[in-house]
């Protein structure tokens, strides 16, 4: 293959409508006689509804209607369907009404919409909605909400157990038995809020005569919108189109399908005209998934010399009110099984209660999942480190799994694609000048300064994955992707695909891999994503997948081309096919190179069919589906470097090395954009972030005032550096690098901090560390 | 019950009548077209609506639009002039500054203003400046550099 353009740092194609003001995104888009729609909201986290009173906003001025849950059930409108449900875990899935109808369970549950002529007007309304609630007794806690005594969400899920599941690998009693080290910690990984840029919106227009719906709206997966849509609306799947206009992030908070997605649905059906919904950012706080939120009890199991022989946990996971999308899967088979991280842990049993709480739903936050183990392992491993008085970075040396390219099998039951972890943690310390940096940090602590240095060396899984396990651990859906490459007859190519980059770059990167492959300009390529009426199925843009799965389907029908026009140049130059030879889109008889086919020629030849093969279809198209053998483990190993004010409990982030492995790099500039946000993602949870509920299921987080979001000021420039082991799981060696900063960098930074602290004795901090909580711990 | 504002928008005199509690970024966006201005939060935290007021940034999702009657307003739809990129818009393009730029728009605009207050700013100008635009794509980094790489430009 020519390498021309993949592993450059080309711009973004993306980027000239992003920087004037010229994209769209859904709140942007206004049809004719386009209506607004509000909607009322649960000031209670558990309540009855004794009566909604919508006589004195239905007949305020430019109100259109007033709609109820019982009413939207009337309508045909379905409850919202959980597409994860994982086996061998006894998961209950109560009923979802877009709507309440009888009982709220969370602040922020739906009790009405109002629909008016413009937002003013639609809010005016919502305010003027009287409903009456008999208040019920509220638990946010994931752990009491599972206590005898604890209130009780649905009559269908005893004591708010959801699930329990389990993950067992070896025999993790027998290995803690003959431990000569134990260390044991109960870890709160808070909840947070996604805070996606764009807050979500909904933009339905419903064609009565033809019982038809296109729905603009954010959404990082349409295809799947689409399909969850055609369950609750009662509007077959084909007549429904889904189009992700721009969308400004997402960080899996669009990944779920939604009550509003049915409710403008609803609203645009009864009244026939195009309606639309955007959500303010403090609604956004309340009616969009959270992310994270368990109670963790772990411990680990090592000899003397540093190995590590067991790992064992107890998890409550707070699954909020109601299952959204995908909740089930994230704290179970996204967590579980990644225990092992990147070490050999042969042993290793967790149990896992999903509960149910009156709280926002939550689901899949950027990592969803992997972070959450990842931070136990990181976690434990440095406990350990700590009680054999070894280096952190030998104790992981010493329990790394050797360098494999081809499989290896650890106690949860995976198989890790490639990793070569010892080389991103040498290559991390040699970033650091790690000797150095420790004797700084010696020379610090005796000047009376709090310096700490953490680590955390991560493998993660992600290019969600092979369909046949998606099946197996109850997802509801397929995992594969597809694409179409069509060139058109002046040699320029559209490429249609099912997965819904929303800020990820894949427009440019896609691009890159077509130019090289077929021989095109990278501006003769177009890549088109997000509407369902214009791309193939495809299951969408999260778990890293886009890249990693999406890139095999191109791949695959870019094959195709080459096989079709392999023929037809055979039939232009008058030679046998397997005497026709490719490169840099040029097709040639063997020998000479200099009389050639370009594959312009043969996109026009093949468009305009005037002097085809025998027996070959016009055309120069290839449709192709790829289903990945595996899911793929990028790894790797971050240092961070905090000080932390005596006085204040201030932590100041001074370094931030990460070295990173995703195989094969296509664009390296957008490859460092992904590691930066992530690791700015990761600092949040560590240091700032966290969605507090009050002992009444009050959300006292619930605006950008109060939940504290990582700003410019509080970072050092990341000092970024590459390892490349190419997966052998898709035709491109490619792994995902969109959570891994996420992954790492909150317990590199939390270990950092523990390490400042250790001088003073302190043991137990919970996260975020704000400087109060750090200054109380400083206390004793 | 309305009141009549004339606004110069890009440069563009714009009149209507419009309620008094109607935000100046919803006569921006709903009223005159213009939707590349964003509306991230509700709250004056994130600055995905600053625009520029009278010389001044200011966030458009707190300041009512009969506050901009007389005014004159600048949009990031304004900014390019004679079909050239402004030098802030061309480095953020350049060194990668954006991810699903939402935040984008705002981030240009409030990055205008400081480096036309502060034409060398170092690297902690720029941080400290910036605090009130939040970003939740970027990690800052490239942001940073293109306000660095621009304000030489400028």
């Amino acid at each position: 293959m020519a390498s021309r353009i993949f592993g450059s740092g080309i711009k973004r194609r993306e980027d000239p409508r992003l920087i004037t003001g010229q994209a769209k995104y859904t709140d942007d888009l206004t049809l004719p006689g386009m209506a607004y729609m509000v909607v009322v909201r649960s000031p209670h986290a558990h309540a009855r509804i004794q009566s909604i009173d919508t006589s004195m906003a239905a007949m305020m001025p430019g109100v259109l209607g007033v709609f109820t849950g019982q009413a939207m059930q009337a309508a045909g409108f379905g409850n919202i369907p959980c597409a994860w449900v994982v086996p061998g875990s006894n998961t209950k899935t109560p009923a979802y009404p877009p709507i309440a109808i009888e009982r709220v369970r969370y602040v922020g549950n739906a009790v009405a919409v109002v629909v008016a002529t413009d937002r003013y007007r639609a809010r005016d309304a919502a305010e003027a909605v009287r409903v009456e609630y008999e208040p019920l007794p509220a638990v946010a806690n994931p752990y009491q909400a599972v206590q005898a005594g604890a209130p009780q969400l649905h009559d269908d899920a005893p004591d708010n157990l959801c699930f329990h599941w389990q993950v067992s690998g070896g025999d993790v009693d027998a290995a803690f038995s003959s431990a000569e080290v134990v260390v044991k910690d109960k870890i709160i990984n808070q909840r947070l809020i996604p805070t996606a840029m764009e807050p979500r919106a909904a933009l339905a227009q419903y064609n009565s005569a033809m019982n038809e719906v296109t729905l603009w709206v954010t959404s990082q997966n349409p295809h799947i919108a689409r399909f969850l849509l055609s369950l609750d609306t009662g509007i077959p799947e084909h007549k429904i189109r889904v189009i992700a206009p721009e969308v400004g992030g997402g960080f899996g908070s669009k990944i779920p399908h939604y009550p509003e997605d049915a409710m403008v649905i609803f609203a645009a059906k009864m009244l026939n005209r195009p309606v639309k919904w955007t959500e303010t950012r403090s609604e956004n706080y309340l009616a969009t998934i959270h992310g994270r939120d368990h109670v963790q009890e772990v411990e680990m199991a090592a000899m003397s010399d540093g190995r590590i022989v067991g790992l064992r946990g107890k998890v409550w996971a707070n699954l909020g009110a109601y299952l959204s999308t995908a909740s089930t899967g994230v704290p179970t088979i996204l967590h579980g099984l990644m225990l092992s991280g990147c070490y050999d842990i042969p042993n290793i049993h967790e149990d896992v209660y999903g509960t149910f709480t009156n709280t926002t739903p939550v689901d899949a936050y950027r990592g969803a999942g992997r972070p959450e183990a990842t931070f136990i392992v990181e976690r434990l491993v440095d406990l350990v480190a700590q009680a054999l008085q070894m280096d952190p970075a030998e104790v992981r040396r010493k329990n790394f799994i050797s360098p494999f390219d081809n499989g290896h099998t650890v106690a949860t039951g995976l198989i890790y694609d490639t990793g070569n972890y010892h080389g991103a943690l040498d290559k991390a310390l040699a970033m650091a000048d790690y000797p150095a940096m420790r004797q700084r940090q010696t020379e610090r602590r005796a000047q009376g300064k709090l310096v700490g240095i953490g680590f955390c060396s991560y493998a993660e899984i992600c290019g969600l994955g092979p369909s046949q396990v998606a099946g197996a651990v109850g997802f509801g859906g397929g995992l594969w992707e597809s694409a179409i490459v069509r060139f058109y007859p002046s040699g320029k190519v559209n490429v249609m695909v099912g997965v819904s980059p929303h800020g990820q770059g894949e427009e440019t990167t896609f691009a890159q891999i077509v130019a090289d492959e077929l021989g095109v300009a990278v501006d003769d390529v177009e890549v088109l994503h997000g509407d369902t009426d214009q791309t193939p199925m495809g299951w969408g843009t999260y778990g890293s997948r886009t890249t990693a799965v999406g890139s095999g389907a191109m791949m695959a029908a870019i094959k195709k081309i080459k096989e079709k026009a392999k023929i037809v140049a055979a039939h232009l130059l008058e030679a046998a096919v397997e005497d026709i030879e490719y490169s840099d889109g040029k097709f040639y008889v063997k020998g000479s190179p200099g009389k050639a086919k370009t594959i312009q020629d043969i996109a026009l030849m093949a468009n305009v069919a005037w002097n085809m093969p025998a027996g070959v279809e016009p055309g120069l198209e290839a449709s192709a589906f790829f289903d990945p053998p595996n899911f793929v483990y990028p790894f790797g190993t971050h240092i961070a470097q905090v000080e932390v004010d005596r006085e204040t409990g201030a932590v100041s982030l001074q370094r931030y090395i990460a070295v990173d492995d995703c195989g094969r790099v296509i664009n390296p500039m957008i490859v460092q954009g992904q590691i930066h946000g992530g690791i700015v993602q990761g600092v949040g949870q560590a240091l700032w972030e966290e969605a507090v509920y009050d002992e009444n299921g009050q959300l006292l987080t619930g605006s950008m005032m109060d939940y504290a979001l990582p700003r410019a000021d509080t970072f050092p420039q990341f000092e970024l550096a590459m390892t490349e082991t190419p997966t052998n799981v898709n035709p491109l060696g490619v792994k995902g690098i969109g959570e891994t900063g996420t992954i790492a960098s909150t317990a590199a930074v939390y270990n950092a901090v523990m390490d400042a602290l250790a001088p003073l004795g302190v043991k137990e901090l919970n996260m975020p560390l704000t400087a109060e909580r750090v200054w109380r711990a400083m206390q004793g | 019950m309305t009141e009549h504002i004339s606004v110069m928008v890009n440069g563009r005199v714009h009149e209507a009548d419009v309620e008094p509690r109607l935000l100046l970024v919803h006569f921006l966006r709903d009223v005159l077209g213009l939707t590349g201005t964003n509306i991230g939060c509700d709250t004056s935290q994130c600055g995905a609506c600053t625009i520029h007021l009278n010389g001044l940034a200011v966030k458009s999702c707190t300041t009512l639009a009969v506050q901009a009657d007389g005014g004159e307003v600048t949009t990031i739809e304004g900014l390019a002039r004679n079909g050239q990129l402004h030098p802030m818009q061309q480095a953020f393009w350049d060194l990668h500054g954006l991810q699903c730029g939402y935040c984008t728009p705002g981030m240009i605009m409030a990055a205008v203003k400081l480096v036309e207050n502060k034409p060398h700013p170092s690297e902690a100008d720029i941080r400290h400046g910036l605090e009130g635009n939040l970003c939740r794509c970027t990690g800052y980094q490239n942001i940073v550099a293109a306000v660095q790489h621009a304000a030489a430009q400028m």
